[in-house]
């Protein structure tokens, strides 16, 4: 008993300072958000963050998902010292990023939404040049972009200039330059959008290897198949406020262990008294009326598909769409919409 | 990579973010050297054609010209350190108001450089340093072209080489600090806008064709123009390098050199920390 109070005690004392674990598998915290608000009081007063809190540890793969417009843009540019929070801390590497921007900065390694690739340099000297911003030698400045060059397959590029690359190969570039500097952690605000299924696939190949180098990533998405396959764990994020934070099976487990039956009837009168028939159904958790039909959330059981469709058929059923347990019903339950949308 | 070592929280000296500093002037460096033909082109073309247009082709056409009887036969001694200014005026706007202008517009290239371990405030004092030196080298090409091109050489005459230093140095960082006020609040549509209807106007009424003491016979226009930046670079390179010409005193001239350098950096920084964090 007393042997358990003072691990307690331990683990609270080594979780604040961050250091290694002596009761368990408590590692450094990398990346701390703390009651994170940021409200942008233009003509229309707009809450970006809404109190967020979150806590990274040490080599972790994290996701923030979330529709457009959720914050996570928002809670990345903060974290990076490139937007003021209006009331909140941000701490990487234990260090304020308010307070001591360009110290933090050494430990960030940043992959922004946008080709921010250096336009006059080639591909080798935007990673050579980035390497000596950080106070890197020419000789060591020089073996880490090569390096960086092999690891990422680009040094048959080497000499190209960035207008020259396609979309996946320039985010691998970008990538690559963000890690350069050795960060503590590593911000990827929205990494695949705009790339073709194969280049994304390249650049999760490319993530999956950052895991080897115990970079802590933070990738932002609204992908739920890029948070569900990268993540060790994730926050789901909507209107500015963390609606759920977990392992992906967790979140499944917890929120979308049902699945989802999309409706479509040619019929809409009375589509009240399906709704009414279906709630009195124990498999339903909810029902509701859709522009096009009904949307059921419920347990596949045995029987019940059938029993739906025969309930359903006197509307005319145009189509039935089923959506398996996954992060896409997680979401859809916690907002009540679709990611999409 | 797995080596990586750990830096210890608040570890940040001065050390980094010179370093940092450094390492964006090389960039800067590298970036220029590649492009030097352009560069020279574009800081030597309009002193190099002014020149000869005015001090050379002018005054072989004779007394028949009116332009070249306006002009005068000292006209190369007026206009040398005016062209000098306006060679330290274009060089700066072209090294930071333009590309500045399209990084922050429409590549946002800015973003690594603003990621560095440096304060942001660093970040536009190095483009102003940059822009500088190339201002400096632009203004002393000027002097042999002035040499050389005129049918009447003409020579500098440097006696005060403080003073000129002195001038040259911080004319060429009001250039620059102008260039990050207008790069950072202007957008790249409009750039060319800002061209017609602020670079030129300032050139023109700045004391470039004309020394300052010349425009008593206009007194609102000689009162009106102390507004100008471009004046005291001027009338500054003026009692530097052609002090035989009427020009103001020495401590009136820093003083403003000064106070708009000063002006126009504290402006310029806030245009850039207003576009670099949200």
């Amino acid at each position: 008993m007393p042997t358990e109070y003072l691990c307690d005690q331990a683990y609270t004392v080594f979780w604040r300072v961050g250091s290694i674990f002596p009761c368990g598998t408590v590692k450094p915290l990398i990346v701390e958000i703390e009651a994170l608000t940021k409200v942008y009081e233009t003509k229309l007063r707009v809450v970006a963050l809404d109190g967020i809190d979150l806590e990274l540890q040490q080599g972790e793969i994290f996701g923030l998902l979330g529709p457009n417009g959720a914050g996570k843009t928002t809670a990345i540019s903060i974290s990076t010292t490139r937007a003021l929070p209006t009331s909140g801390t941000v701490r990487i590497a234990g260090i304020d990023v308010v307070k001591h921007p360009s110290h933090a900065r050494r430990h960030i390694g940043v992959v922004p939404q946008f080709n921010t690739l250096d336009r006059s340099l080639t591909v080798y000297e935007n990673l050579y040049f980035h390497c000596r911003y950080f106070g890197f030698s020419h000789a060591h400045a020089k073996a880490r972009s090569l390096e960086l060059l092999e690891q990422f397959l680009l040094t048959e590029r080497k000499n190209v200039y960035p207008a020259q690359l396609s979309g996946g190969l320039a985010q691998r570039v970008q990538i690559a330059r963000a890690i350069a500097h050795r960060p503590t952690v590593l911000f990827l605000d929205e990494p695949s959008a705009g790339l073709d299924p194969q280049s994304r696939m390249a650049m999760w190949t490319a993530v999956e290897g950052l895991r080897k180098e115990g970079i802590t990533v933070l990738l932002t998405t609204h992908y739920m198949e890029e948070a569900d396959s990268l993540s060790d764990r994730l926050a789901i994020l909507d209107h500015g406020k963390v609606l759920a934070l977990g392992t992906p099976d967790e979140l499944k487990a917890t929120y979308g262990a049902e699945t989802i039956f999309d409706l479509k009837l040619r019929s809409h009168d009375d589509l009240e008294s399906l709704v009414t028939v279906m709630k009195s159904r124990p498999e339903v958790t909810s029902a509701d009326v859709t522009p096009e039909g009904v949307r059921l959330i419920a347990t596949n059981a045995d029987g019940f598909l059938p029993m739906m469709v025969q309930a359903a058929a006197r509307y005319g059923v145009r189509d039935l769409g089923i959506t398996e347990p996954s992060l896409e019903t997680v979401f859809i339950h916690l907002t009540g919409r679709d990611l999409r949308e | 990579m797995s080596n990586q070592s750990p830096v210890a929280p608040h570890s940040l000296g001065a050390g980094v973010s010179l370093k940092a500093f450094f390492g964006l002037f090389l960039r800067d460096t590298r970036v220029l050297m590649r492009e030097m033909l352009p560069f020279l082109l574009r800081v030597g073309m309009q002193p190099l054609l002014f020149l000869f247009v005015f001090t050379f082709i002018l005054p072989r056409m004779g007394g028949g010209n009116p332009m070249a009887m306006a002009g005068g036969a000292n006209f190369g001694v007026i206009i040398l350190p005016g062209l000098m200014a306006v060679a330290i005026m274009f060089s700066g706007i072209a090294a930071v108001a333009l590309p500045l202008s399209a990084e922050f517009g429409i590549t946002r290239e800015i973003d690594d450089r603003v990621m560095c371990p440096l304060p942001l405030w660093a970040v536009a004092l190095e483009k102003v340093c940059f822009s500088a030196i190339q201002s400096m080298v632009a203004a002393l090409l000027v002097i042999p072209m002035a040499y050389y091109i005129p049918a009447v050489p003409v020579r500098a005459q440097i006696h005060d080489w403080p003073l000129f230093a002195v001038v040259l140095v911080l004319a060429s960082l009001l250039a620059g600090s102008l260039g990050l006020v207008i790069g950072s609040t202007v957008n790249p549509k409009q750039i060319g806008l800002v061209f017609s209807i602020l670079v030129v106007p300032i050139t023109f009424l700045g004391c470039v064709y004309y020394p300052w003491a010349q425009l008593d016979k206009i007194r609102w226009l000689q009162v009106g123009v102390l507004f100008n930046p471009i004046v005291y670079m001027s009338e500054g390179l003026r009692a530097a390098v052609t002090p035989q010409i009427a020009h103001m005193p020495w401590w009136a001239i820093l003083t403003a050199l000064v106070f708009f350098t000063a002006l126009m950096g504290r402006l310029g920084l806030r245009g850039f920390l207003k576009r670099v964090v949200s």
